[in-house]
């Protein structure tokens, strides 16, 4: 039985991963109901293809935003309060230097980054969740900004006014996709990544 | 405008883009929406139960948005020299079909918990103090832009005809059949106008004559043209647009 158990390490724990699976299912609500609003007045010279939309139209895309805002926010608050009181944020995102980014970032590209213990962030990785962190954080402020430009105006003028806070909104949104989309095809690159983001444990690398 | 026609078309649509968007999303959706619809009490095996989950959530979110109108704020004003030229023409129908009403004949009709429910004609309108102010409109669809409108303070208004202002609801309907609804707080906001002017000159057709009510504090579409009734009432009376799913409260 001891052997057993010593099989297994613990990789994440269940309150990141909850918080994860909600967060991923919040963001797709989000981004697909979010593009079909874009559409309803494009910022760029291209709009989003309707079947990669949510909602059907413009009042059924903002019921589902203004409602997965809700779900997204309750739940990074959950996330943000537990990575830092419990000390998960100091021990698996930092530190965090430039020049390991760069070392493991350019690893990752060579297909040459060791990932063999999977309860250790390396630099890249430790900087891409930093950085949805990040994008989440400007996407509700930006969010906020353009939903309340009177009644939270003093925001709205952080972001430089209200049509530079739809900018913001659009650039986070789109910062953000790129790093899923990355996030995503590591996953899929390293299969066994994917288990322990329902399970929170991973077989001992022998 | 044009863009209007093509999303009132879509409408019908969008049970049958739900269905098979919820197909797609299928664990996690049924995961998690389950869990947000404890909150509500909502079935969630059907197009019905995602719906009303939805609707809920909006009328939930009318509420949030009412703890957070404060009376008080005001929203930014500008120079002339950021006006919009030209202001954006906006309606649920075409610039060509804009109605045209008739000032000789002209009335605004009151009714609902009004002490004095004569009805109003133009020059009795004009004739009351006027204000100006140049804010920005936000339309639903995310664009902005930024005009300039005189008229009377409606809460001045609302006081001269003994308005109760402790009812939910004020209730329009226009000559363009168009209707929608406002809550007390935004109906008293001093930057709330009864307005008859835009620029410097009498409301063009397309911009709303004779009357416009302005609200920097709501949506545009909350800010309905062609006035020809208001009701002040404690019953909800929805409106054109939030009757087909947009937010009731929709505050800036």
């Amino acid at each position: 039985m001891e052997a057993a158990q010593a099989q297994w390490l613990k990789v994440h724990p269940l309150v990141v991963r909850v918080t994860h699976w909600i967060n991923a299912f919040g963001i797709l609500i989000m981004v697909a109901s979010g593009w079909r609003i874009y559409n309803a007045s494009p910022l760029f010279p291209f709009r989003i293809p309707s079947e990669l939309t949510l909602g059907g139209w413009l009042a059924g895309a903002l019921q589902w935003h203004f409602a997965a805002m809700w779900l997204l926010v309750i739940n990074g608050i959950v996330y943000l309060s537990y990575g830092i009181v419990s000390g998960h944020f100091r021990r698996k995102l930092f530190p965090l230097t430039p020049g390991a980014v760069f070392r493991d970032v350019l690893g990752a590209l060579r297909g040459k980054l060791a990932h063999e213990d999977l309860t250790v962030y390396n630099a890249a990785q430790r900087a891409a969740y930093l950085a949805i962190i990040l994008c989440a954080l400007v996407l509700v402020l930006s969010g906020l900004a353009i939903w309340k430009p009177v009644q939270m105006q003093e925001l709205t003028a952080l972001f430089g006014g209200y049509e530079s806070a739809r900018v913001v909104h659009f650039l986070a949104m789109a910062l953000l996709v790129l790093i899923v989309v990355v996030h995503v095809v590591m996953v899929i690159l390293v299969p066994r990544t994917f288990p322990t983001m329902f399970s929170g444990r991973a077989r001992r690398a022998s | 405008m044009k863009k209007r026609t093509m999303e009132t078309s879509l409408a019908g649509h969008s049970p049958k883009l739900i269905r098979s968007i919820e197909r797609r999303l299928f664990l996690k959706q049924g995961l998690s929406l389950g869990a947000l619809a404890m909150l509500s009490g909502c079935e969630l095996t059907d197009d019905e139960g995602v719906q009303s989950l939805l609707m809920g959530m909006s009328r939930w979110n009318d509420r949030v948005q009412g703890w957070l109108f404060n009376p008080n704020k005001l929203a930014p004003e500008y120079p002339e020299s950021a006006i919009t030229k030209p202001f954006p023409f906006n309606a649920y129908y075409g610039e060509d079909e804009v109605r045209l009403v008739d000032g000789k004949s002209y009335k605004l009709e009151l009714s609902g918990l009004i002490r004095d429910q004569k009805p109003w004609t133009l020059p009795e309108l004009y004739a009351l103090p006027q204000t100006s102010q140049i804010t920005r409109h936000i339309c639903i669809e995310g664009w902005s832009a930024i005009g300039k409108w005189s008229g009377v303070r409606f809460s001045d208004f609302l006081a001269r005809i003994g308005a109760d202002t402790t009812a939910k609801y004020i209730g329009f309907e226009c000559a363009d059949d168009y209707t929608t609804s406002i809550d007390m707080a935004t109906a008293l906001h001093p930057q709330t106008l009864l307005t008859f002017r835009f620029g410097d000159q009498i409301l063009p057709p397309k911009y709303g004559f004779p009357m416009k009510l302005r609200m920097p504090t709501k949506l545009g579409f909350k800010n309905p043209k062609h006035i020809t009734a208001m009701e002040v009432t404690n019953e909800y009376p929805g409106g054109y647009w939030e009757d087909q799913g947009y937010n009731w409260y929709s505050g800036s």
